[in-house]
């Protein structure tokens, strides 16, 4: 495959299947390896497909300065395509993310500006609308509400999952931004409505959710609810158990939160073959297991790695 | 054996500072008309117009109960409900 950039060779990502992890011979999971995009994660088809957009629409311009919230893959992401554009980058991250978030943003040329460890990814978002309404020139793209962010799910994930597996039964994703489900969400239904998106939240540990407000939490401007139609929430516990189990007997090294998206993949391929019924169920793996060594989820007991995990944005 | 309730901070100004407290019911409508009987106050926190807060998620083993028929939810002894504010975050955002 030849590409004129590494820009261009974004998304096309391998999907895979699971032969030890599937359950039977009719209920079948398969990965969609978004860790061999170029910077490794999910998120470089969301930063392309938003800065195009913004250049599109007049937003950004050469010298234009980027802000952006984000626990680190979105920025690594957006720094690459920015560098390349000739913008300016700055990203609002939670202090409580890994070291290695934060050497490869700084090493791709974006600035940190570090949210406090309580409140997790909202305090970002929070700081970050301060920020911007403080440099009203600086271009906040907002992962948690561009639709740009959606459409490259429904333009590229979900068209290429359904090419490379036109029996696919289930969709399932992690629920952050809520971009990849809802935009391959929104893409199958229109495509092939009777696949099943189920999604994955993580569950953090007391630190992250603090004493946020009942009446104030954050749910994402593009989130639809319609356009799921189940969804788990998972903890550290169970996202390290199976993010090892997935490395153990399929030789596939991931990041923590794919751990927990394969718990929700699992759990489902459970209820199919409770039901008798066959099953093709694609999950996705969001990036590789190296920005999160430090974070001791592979190594030692799983009740050390909990206790290491606890407090911290392990998704 | 009854319903093990995990109880968000925010929320264990109800529950005298507990983290887990016990309830029963065969629906979650049940389950929460009984957590406001032992825990006065809690109900109208979690509840609005006969659903869960727009920004208070709830879990039966894991799982969202606004895709599972909402307050409707059955619920069973030896399960386990999770009550959660909405936050940001996931897939390495």
């Amino acid at each position: 495959m030849r590409f004129d950039s590494l820009i261009d060779s974004v998304g096309g990502t391998p999907l895979v299947g699971l032969p030890i992890l599937s359950p039977s011979p009719d209920v079948r999971l398969w990965a969609k390896l978004e860790d061999h995009n170029p910077t490794g994660s999910i998120k470089d088809r969301a930063a392309l497909a938003m800065i195009l957009r913004a250049e599109k629409e007049g937003l950004l311009r050469p010298g234009s300065t980027i802000l952006e919230p984000t626990s680190g893959n979105t920025g690594i992401s957006l720094a690459m395509v920015a560098r390349q554009r000739g913008y300016r980058i700055v990203c609002v991250m939670p202090e409580n993310t890994s070291i290695e978030r934060t050497q490869l943003l700084t090493m791709w040329g974006a600035q940190i500006i570090s949210s406090p460890a309580a409140g997790g990814s909202n305090e970002a978002v929070r700081r970050a609308k301060e920020i911007a309404a403080e440099h009203p020139d600086w271009v906040m793209l907002y992962q948690y509400g561009n639709p740009a962010n959606a459409d490259a799910h429904y333009e590229g994930t979900g068209p290429e999952i359904l090419a490379d597996l036109p029996e696919v039964t289930h969709f399932v994703a992690g629920l952050g931004t809520t971009g990849t489900l809802m935009g391959a969400g929104r893409f199958f239904r229109e495509h092939k409505p009777s696949v099943r998106i189920v999604a994955a939240e993580p569950r953090y540990g007391e630190l992250v959710y603090g004493l946020r407000n009942l009446d104030e939490g954050f749910v994402p401007e593009l989130y639809d609810a319609s356009l799921i139609d189940s969804r788990f929430s998972v903890g550290p516990r169970d996202a390290v158990r199976r993010v090892r189990q997935l490395v153990e007997s399929e030789g596939i090294f991931a990041g923590v939160s794919t751990g927990a998206i394969l718990h929700a993949a699992l759990a489902q391929a459970k209820k199919c073959l409770d039901a008798g019924e066959s099953a093709d169920i694609v999950f996705v793996v969001c990036d590789g297991g190296w920005k999160y060594l430090s974070t001791g989820a592979y190594e030692g007991t799983l009740d050390e790695a909990e206790d290491k995990l606890d407090g911290q944005l392990w998704a | 054996m009854a319903i093990q309730v995990r109880i968000p901070t925010i929320l264990r100004t109800y529950t005298d500072g507990d983290r887990v407290v016990e309830g029963s019911g065969s629906t979650v409508t049940e389950l929460i008309d009984q957590l406001e009987a032992d825990h006065t106050g809690i109900k109208e926190r979690l509840v609005e117009n006969g659903e869960a807060r727009r920004f208070v998620n709830i879990y039966v083993n894991d799982e969202d109960i606004r895709f599972t028929g909402n307050l409707g939810t059955p619920v069973a002894d030896g399960d386990t409900v999770v009550i959660l504010p909405a936050v940001a975050g996931g897939s390495g955002v």
